[in-house]
């Protein structure tokens, strides 16, 4: 993998891609979760179009590198990305959420096969990517499995049960993101559980572990592939993002969590991200 | 009869604050303790009110669950909330462990139970909820249909002593009964009369058992109508009283069919007068994102599916006194 200025750039567009879909698919729905999209958005950028290997050509493919949403409530930017990358031909972008849809209010395997889980009970992805990484090594195969965490989602005592197995059993073909937005639903994350010294903890747990700038994306793509040349240890890549990136009503703002922008919002959004 | 109109009232959930509001200041020993949810279970009224006495415990359900048990075998009353798949789901061993089988005095009120919460999806639906409460030796088990039964249901709950399940909503629900009215654990309310056939329902489906008794009407059929607000333990004397006296029963419920108030009062009928039984509720199946209303159409939890069944279990007289076998009706 390498990354040269225009192939960043490319990328910074797609994250801007990605950030106008979350603002328009929860406008349209008039409900979801725009936070935790807005903030992942560079990270997934990054992973669907340079990090992962993956052929929307062939997508069940059986080396494609697996990408798991554990925070699943952030799906708007998942299903950007998948469409961005060309996954979701003829799938009705502004169906969010609406009866018979694929996209679900949370990811839905049934209705749209090419999602990796279903998700949407926080706390259970990182146990998934174990199991997909576990099979890649039974199997030899050199596939790689990423998981995005929230935050908040790392309350669940089944992140550290995963956390301790994978790194007791040197699983290096695994990567765990956490989208570290310091917000999760009903206040900053400090005034629920803090987290800190969250580096320490994970490393406590045997990972491999970088802290860098979410929203980077030199940082970003830096940090992935430093993470896929580790061997003996999973990877954690705690990534200090904004909630609400990019728009700036929404920035740090507890309240976007889980409220969709009204139409009169998502103008200012769409022409705020169009600024930048 | 005349056909009644319920009018819209509150989400059972606003009545969980409200009520916990009111008995917090008449038990000091009460507390609350919510799963990163509190603003949408509205336990946040109680914590704004009383911030000593409230706890976020972060996304860590089953953490909270034990918290509990020993907050409560040290004298509290601790109320614990979130949404009803999360808290039962994830904490049912230590409703298990540290609550159920010790029989300590933990009330769980859980929110957004059923499909009618709408677009978020089966990963926040909870139609399992009751059959794991009901699996909890013990626990008693309460499912209030509108903002007067909940608050009154929630108030009970803090006075039993000894684990409780109360079931609660996010969507509006209609307002059935008039401030006042009063629902002891393990009674029942018969909202109407039958002598065709008696409707078992509780929750949102109360109102629409009672629309459906009024369409039954327009067709020369008499349905009864009780709402079951407690499932366990349950007013078996009503429930079998109705059966006889219509000799044919519908249950109504916005639950998997399995393991919620059709399999109890099937039971109880059973064990008592057996009739022709149909039931209304969720078919071996999850639901789906939609608007409330259309998700409760397309899984058939409305009342034109509730007559629907009803005139099925009336014909299920005829076939059982003839002697005949019955069809099914279900769709397994
Ligand atoms: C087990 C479980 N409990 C509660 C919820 C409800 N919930 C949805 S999102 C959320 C907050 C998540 O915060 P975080 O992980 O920080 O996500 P982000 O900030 O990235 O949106 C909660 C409590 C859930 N989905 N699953
Ligand atoms: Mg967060």
């Amino acid at each position: 993998m390498s990354c040269d200025s225009a192939k960043l750039q490319m990328l910074r567009e797609k994250a801007r891609a990605i950030r106008r879909w979350s603002c328009i698919m929860t406008a349209e729905a008039g409900s979801g979760h725009p936070g935790g999209s807005l903030s992942a958005a560079d990270l997934l950028s990054a992973l669907y179009f340079h990090v992962m290997r993956h052929d929307p050509a062939n997508p069940g493919r059986p080396d494609r590198d697996r990408f798991i949403l554990s925070k699943g409530h952030a799906c708007p930017a998942l299903y950007a990305a998948l469409y961005e990358v060309g996954y979701l031909k003829g799938v009705d972008m502004k169906s969010l959420r609406r009866l018979g849809s694929p996209l679900q209010g949370h990811p839905d395997k049934r209705k749209l096969p090419v999602l990796e889980a279903s998700t949407g009970s926080l706390g259970q992805g990182l146990s998934i990517g174990i199991g997909m990484a576990l099979a890649a090594k039974m199997d030899g195969r050199s596939y790689r499995t990423y998981v995005m965490l929230g935050d908040g989602e790392c309350d669940e005592g089944q992140i550290w049960e995963a956390a301790m197995w994978a790194g007791a059993k040197k699983l290096d073909n695994l990567t765990a993101i956490v989208d570290y937005n310091k917000i999760q639903l009903d206040d900053f994350v400090r005034n629920i559980v803090d987290l800190e010294p969250l580096e320490d903890k994970w490393r406590a747990f045997n990972w491999d572990v970088q802290g860098i700038d979410g929203h980077d994306m030199s940082k970003i793509v830096e940090a992935f592939e430093r993470a896929a040349a580790v061997r003996g240890k999973p990877q954690v890549i705690i990534a200090h993002t904004v909630k609400g990136k990019g728009v700036s009503f929404m920035e740090n703002q507890v309240k976007f969590h889980g409220i969709a922008p009204t139409k009169e919002e998502l103008a200012r959004a769409l022409a705020e991200l169009d600024r930048a | 009869m005349p056909k009644i109109e319920f009018p819209m009232g509150k989400a059972t959930r606003d009545a969980y604050g409200k009520a916990l509001l009111r008995l917090g200041k008449e038990m000091p020993n009460l507390v609350v303790l919510d799963a990163d949810l509190s603003k949408s279970t509205r336990t946040s009224k109680f914590q704004e009110a009383f911030p000593d006495r409230f706890f976020n415990i972060g996304i860590a359900e089953a953490n909270m669950a034990g918290i509990a048990a020993g907050l409560a075998s040290s004298g509290k009353v601790p109320f614990i909330s979130s949404f009803a798949c999360f808290l039962m789901n994830k904490a049912f061993d230590q409703l298990r462990m540290c609550v159920a089988y010790p029989n300590i005095n933990v009330k769980v009120a859980v929110t957004h139970a059923g499909i009618s919460i709408g677009e978020d999806g089966p990963s926040q639906q909870g139609i399992e909820d009751v059959a794991l409460a009901l699996a909890l030796p013990g626990f008693v088990v309460l499912v209030p249909a509108d903002e007067v039964a909940a608050e009154d249901l929630v108030a009970a709950a803090a006075k039993h002593i000894g684990p409780v399940f109360v079931r609660l909503g996010r969507a509006e629900a209609p307002k059935v009964y008039k401030e006042g009215d009063r629902f002891p654990i393990g009674g029942s309310k018969t909202l109407r009369e039958g002598t065709d056939v008696a409707i078992i329902a509780n929750g949102l489906l109360v109102a629409e058992a009672v629309k459906a008794a009024g369409m039954l009407e327009d067709e020369g059929i008499s349905a009864g109508v009780i709402d079951a607000y407690s499932i366990r333990p349950l007013d078996e004397a009503s429930i079998s009283a109705a059966a006889r006296k219509a000799g044919a029963v519908v249950v109504a419920e916005e639950h998997l069919l399995d393991g919620g108030l059709g399999s109890r009062v099937a039971m109880a009928l059973a064990r008592s007068f057996p009739v022709p039984m149909e039931f209304v509720g969720l078919d071996n199946t999850y639901a789906e994102s939609g608007s409330p209303a259309e998700l409760l159409e397309k899984y058939r939890l409305t009342a034109p599916w509730i007559a629907e069944a009803a005139r099925r279990s009336i014909s299920g007289k005829k076939t059982a006194r003839s002697g005949g076998r019955r069809q099914g009706g279900g769709r397994r």
